[in-house]
C-alpha cells in the first residue's frame, strides 16, 4: 500500500442538470485505508458526486481518475467495477424477483459456469456472516421477500465481497438509514476493519456521530462544492453543522405579525409516532413549512391531512399540489385547460356536459394571473416546461374551493424565476384567508413561512415560529442529538 | 398445531402450486366426463395441439420476463407457419434463412423499443400487421405442405408415453435449466426485476433485451413450425388467437406482468390448461364458440385464486 499516491483523484469535477449546477469543481483525493465522511444538507451534491465516481454519471468537466490512470473518457459502471469502486445506493438496487444468492451473481460476473449458485451463496453467505453476524438471512431467500433492513444488509454484504476484481473503494450512501442501531455499529465496525486492511471507503450519512466516530476525513459539501475538508479530529458536532449551512440571519419579511393564539386553527395534526404532545397546527392565512431531510414523514402528513384520516382535525376542503408532477400531477394527455379546471369540475357541470366554454374561460383567466406561459390554454399540458407545468397544478389547487392548500415538495425542479413568482403568489393567497401547508426540501423557502415544523424519523423535532427561524436551527433539529 | 402446518404450507408455495392443481383438476374432470381420453390415443388427441401454443407461450413469457408484451406473437406464429409450409418445405435453405431473419428482427424491434423507448404494446401491435401482411404474401390462400422431418416428429409416437407430453416436459425443463437456473438466464431476469440496478452493475440492458426479444422470435419460429407439423398445412390466420393465449398462459402460470416474475415451467402448464379448455367443453357438448368464454373464466377463476392466497400472505 502506498500511502503517498491517492487511490481515487477528482479534479474540477463539474454537472449539470439543466439549469441547476448539481457540481461546481469539486477536486478530492482519496487514499489507500482512509474513510472519508462526506457530510451536506440535501441537494449539497454528495449523491451526484458519488454517482459521478461510481460511473452512473459521466461529468460534464473535469477529470477522474484512478490508481494514478485517467479514466475520465468512457467512464462507465462497468468500468467502475472494473477498477474496484464499489457503491452502495441509497435507494436499494437488489432485484426483488431474485434469490439473495443470485442477486450476488449479479454483480459478480465471474461467478459462472457450472455449480455457481454453490459459488454464490458462499461468496454471500460468508460476506453476510463475517460483517453482520446472527443476521438470520439465507442466501436461498427472495429478496422481495426481505425486509428493508434485510435488503440492506444483503447489499453491503454484496459490495464488500470479492471475487475477481479487488474490492478497493467502497461507497456507503446513507448506509444506516433503515438498519437498527445493532447492525449499524456492525458495518461501522466492519468498515474500520475494511479500511486498517488497506481499503478505502467513503461513508455519506446525516447521523453527524458516526461519520465523527468512523472516518478519519471529513468532506463538508454545499451547493455542490467541498466548502471544508479535514481530519475527522478537527472537528466537532458544532462545527460541522456550521459549515453544512449558510448562517445567515433570515433578513426582511420577519414583519408578518403572528396569527398566531388569537383564532382557532383550521388544521391540528399528529404525526403517528409522535412520542409527546407536540402537534402541528395551522390557522388561516398562515404559511406553515415543513422541513428537515428528505423522507422524514412529511409527506406522509401531508397525505393525513390530505385525508382527513384519524388524529387529525382539519376544518374545510383541502386541495395538494403534488410535488412529483409526473406520477401525481398532471394528466399528460389532457390539455392544459383541463388540467387546471379537474380540481374544480362540479363548478362547471351542466346539465349533461360539461360546460366547455367555462373552463377554457377559468383557465385563461388562472394563465393571466399566474403568468404561465403558453399562447393557448388548449394546448396539451406536456407542451408546457417543467416549472409552467407546476404553476397549472397551482392553479389547479388555488383555482377550487380548498380554504386548505397542503404542497409536497412543490419546487422540485423548478426555476428560480418561476419560483420567485410562486413565492409572491403564495403570499398574496395566504393574506387572502387562505392556509398553504408547505414540505420543502429547501431551506431557503422556508423564509416564506410563518411557522416552521422541522421533521425527524417521522416525529416533529422542532417548532420554531418565525422570529426563532433560523438555517442553523432547522439543521440542528434535522440531525439526531445522540448520533 | 394449526398454525405449523399453516407455516409449512407457505403462500410462496401455494402459489406456485396452484397452476399444476388447475390442470389437475380439468383433466380429472375430462377423464370422468370420458374417460377413453385417458389412453395413450385420447390423451395424444387431447394434448397434441397444446405443444404450439405452449411454445409460443413461452415466447410470450420472455418478452413478458423484461416488462415488455407482444400483440404481434399470433401473427408471427402465422407468419412462421406459411414459411415453414412454403418456402421450408420447397427450398429449405430460403426457408431456414427466412426463419433465422425473422429472429433477428425481432431482437431488433427490443432494441428500437429500449433505445427510443417505445411502448412495446404499440410497436408489437403495429409489427401484428406487417407479420400478417407478410404472411398473406407468402401464402395468399390456404394450403402448403408441412416439410417431412417436422411432420413425422410432431406425430412421433414413442412407447408409453404420448409425444405431446414428452414434449412438453422436455420445453418446460429446457427453459427452466436456461432461464431459472443458469447464471447468464439469472441476469436476463434481473433486467425485469431492477434494470437500474443490473445497468449499475455494469450489465448492458439493450443486450438483454435484445436477447430476450430473439428468443421470443426463436420459440414463435418453432411454434408455427410445430403446428405445420400438426396440421400438415398453412394459413395466414392460423394462429391469430395465439396472442391473447400466450399472454393468458403465462399469467395462468405464475407469470406477472411487471417485475421479472415468471415460470416456464408455469407457462407450459397453463397453455395446456387453455389448449384443454376447449376439449373440456366439446365434452360437456356444449357449442365451442364458447371457447374463448370458457378459457376467460378459467383465468378469472384462477387469477381470483392467487388473490385470495396473496391477502392471506399479507394479512400475516
Amino acid at each position: 500500500m502506498t500511502a503517498t499516491a491517492p487511490i481515487v483523484r477528482l479534479d474540477g469535477v463539474e454537472k449539470r442538470f439543466g439549469a441547476v449546477r448539481a457540481l461546481s469543481g469539486v477536486s478530492l483525493d482519496l487514499a489507500a485505508g482512509e474513510c472519508l465522511g462526506l457530510v451536506g444538507h440535501n441537494g449539497a451534491g454528495k449523491s451526484t458526486l458519488m454517482n459521478v465516481l461510481s460511473g452512473v454519471l459521466t461529468p460534464d468537466a473535469g477529470r477522474v481518475s484512478i490508481a494514478g490512470q485517467d479514466v475520465t473518457g468512457g467512464y462507465s459502471t462497468a468500468n467502475a467495477q472494473a477498477h474496484g469502486v464499489r457503491c452502495v445506493f441509497q435507494e436499494l438496487s437488489l432485484c426483488p424477483n431474485l434469490t439473495v444468492a443470485e442477486n450476488a451473481r449479479i454483480s459478480h460476473p465471474a461467478i459462472r459456469g457450472f455449480g455457481w449458485r454453490g459459488q454464490a451463496r458462499r461468496l454471500i453467505g460468508n460476506k453476510l456472516g463475517e460483517v453482520f453476524p446472527g443476521h438470520g438471512i439465507s442466501p436461498n431467500d427472495l429478496v422481495g421477500d426481505l425486509s428493508i433492513a434485510r435488503r440492506q444488509m444483503v447489499e453491503i454484504a454484496r459490495a464488500f465481497a470479492v471475487t475477481d476484481r479487488p474490492a478497493r473503494v467502497v461507497i456507503l450512501d446513507e448506509p444506516t438509514s433503515s438498519l437498527d442501531s445493532v447492525a449499524a455499529g456492525l458495518l461501522l465496525k466492519h468498515v474500520r476493519r475494511f479500511v486498517e486492511g488497506g481499503g478505502t471507503c467513503v461513508l455519506i450519512s446525516h447521523l453527524l456521530g458516526e461519520i465523527l466516530d468512523t472516518s478519519d476525513r471529513i468532506a463538508v459539501m454545499r451547493d455542490g462544492g467541498v466548502v471544508a475538508l479535514d481530519a475527522a479530529r478537527a472537528f466537532d458536532r458544532r462545527s460541522l453543522v456550521a459549515a453544512m449551512g449558510s448562517v445567515t440571519e433570515a433578513h426582511g419579511q420577519a414583519d408578518a405579525a403572528p396569527k398566531r393564539g388569537t383564532a382557532q386553527p383550521v388544521v391540528r395534526a399528529r404525526p403517528l409516532k409522535q412520542p409527546d404532545e407536540r402537534e402541528l397546527t395551522a390557522h388561516a392565512g398562515e404559511v406553515v413549512g415543513l422541513a428537515g431531510l428528505s423522507g422524514q414523514g412529511q409527506t406522509e402528513l401531508l397525505v393525513r391531512i390530505f385525508d382527513r384520516a384519524p388524529g387529525t382535525d382539519v376544518a374545510g376542503p383541502v386541495a395538494l399540489v403534488a410535488g412529483d408532477r409526473q406520477s401525481d400531477g398532471v394528466f399528460p394527455l389532457w390539455s392544459i385547460a383541463e388540467n387546471i379546471a379537474v380540481g374544480s369540475l362540479r363548478r362547471f357541470k351542466g346539465k349533461w356536459l360539461l360546460d366547455e366554454a367555462g373552463i377554457t374561460h377559468f383557465a385563461e383567466d388562472w394563465r393571466r394571473k399566474i403568468g404561465i406561459r403558453t399562447p393557448d390554454v388548449g394546448n396539451p399540458i406536456l407542451s408546457l416546461s417543467g416549472g409552467n407545468q407546476q404553476k397549472a397544478l397551482f392553479a389547479r389547487a388555488l383555482g377550487s374551493d380548498a380554504r386548505i392548500v397542503v404542497m409536497d415538495d412543490p419546487m422540485r425542479g423548478v426555476d428560480v424565476g418561476t419560483k420567485q413568482e410562486v413565492y409572491g403568489m403564495i403570499r398574496e393567497q395566504a393574506a387572502k384567508g387562505r392556509c398553504f401547508l408547505w414540505y420543502t426540501t429547501e431551506t431557503d423557502e422556508l423564509r416564506n413561512c410563518d411557522h416552521v415544523y422541522v421533521f425527524r424519523e417521522g416525529i416533529i423535532a422542532a417548532d420554531l415560529p418565525r422570529a426563532e427561524m433560523t438555517e442553523e436551527k432547522v439543521i440542528h433539529a434535522s440531525f439526531r442529538e445522540d448520533a | 398445531m394449526a398454525s405449523q402446518i399453516g407455516n409449512l404450507i407457505s403462500p410462496r408455495l401455494l402459489r406456485a402450486l396452484l397452476p399444476p392443481l388447475s390442470l389437475a383438476a380439468l383433466l380429472v374432470t375430462i377423464f370422468w366426463l370420458q374417460p377413453r381420453t385417458q389412453s395413450y390415443f385420447g390423451l395424444n388427441l387431447l394434448l397434441n395441439l397444446a405443444i404450439p401454443i405452449a411454445l409460443a407461450t413461452i415466447a410470450q413469457m420472455f418478452i413478458l420476463c423484461v416488462n415488455e408484451l407482444d400483440l404481434s406473437i399470433g401473427a408471427f406464429v402465422s407468419l412462421c407457419a406459411c414459411i415453414t409450409a412454403t418456402w421450408l418445405n420447397d427450398t429449405p435453405l430460403l426457408g431456414v434463412l427466412a426463419l433465422a431473419g425473422l429472429v433477428g428482427v425481432y431482437a431488433l424491434l427490443g432494441a428500437l423499443i429500449h433505445l427510443r423507448n417505445l411502448p412495446s404494446i404499440v410497436v408489437t401491435l403495429g409489427m401484428s400487421f406487417v407479420w400478417l401482411g407478410l404472411a398473406v404474401l407468402v401464402l395468399p390462400t390456404p394450403g402448403g405442405a408441412a416439410p417431412g422431418w417436422i411432420r413425422s416428429l410432431m406425430t412421433l409416437k414413442p412407447p408409453l408415453v404420448p409425444f405431446p407430453i414428452i414434449a412438453a416436459v422436455a420445453i418446460a425443463g429446457v427453459v427452466h435449466v436456461g432461464l431459472m437456473r443458469s447464471a447468464f438466464g439469472t441476469v436476463l431476469r434481473g433486467a425485469g426485476g431492477n434494470p437500474a440496478s443490473l445497468a449499475r452493475a455494469g450489465w448492458s440492458i439493450l443486450r438483454i433485451k435484445m436477447t430476450m426479444f430473439a428468443l421470443a422470435g426463436f420459440f414463435g419460429a418453432l411454434s408455427g413450425m410445430a403446428l405445420v407439423g400438426l396440421t400438415t398445412s398453412a394459413d395466414a390466420n392460423i394462429a391469430l388467437r395465439y396472442t391473447l393465449l400466450s399472454i393468458a398462459g403465462v399469467i395462468l402460470g405464475g407469470g406477472e406482468f411487471v417485475g421479472g416474475r415468471v415460470s416456464p415451467i408455469g407457462a407450459v402448464i397453463g397453455a395446456v390448461t387453455l389448449a384443454l379448455a376447449g376439449s373440456f367443453l366439446s365434452f360437456l357438448r356444449l357449442n365451442p364458440d364458447w371457447q374463448i368464454g370458457a378459457q376467460g373464466a378459467i383465468l378469472i377463476l384462477v387469477l381470483a385464486l392467487r388473490v385470495l392466497i396473496s391477502r392471506g400472505e399479507a394479512r400475516r
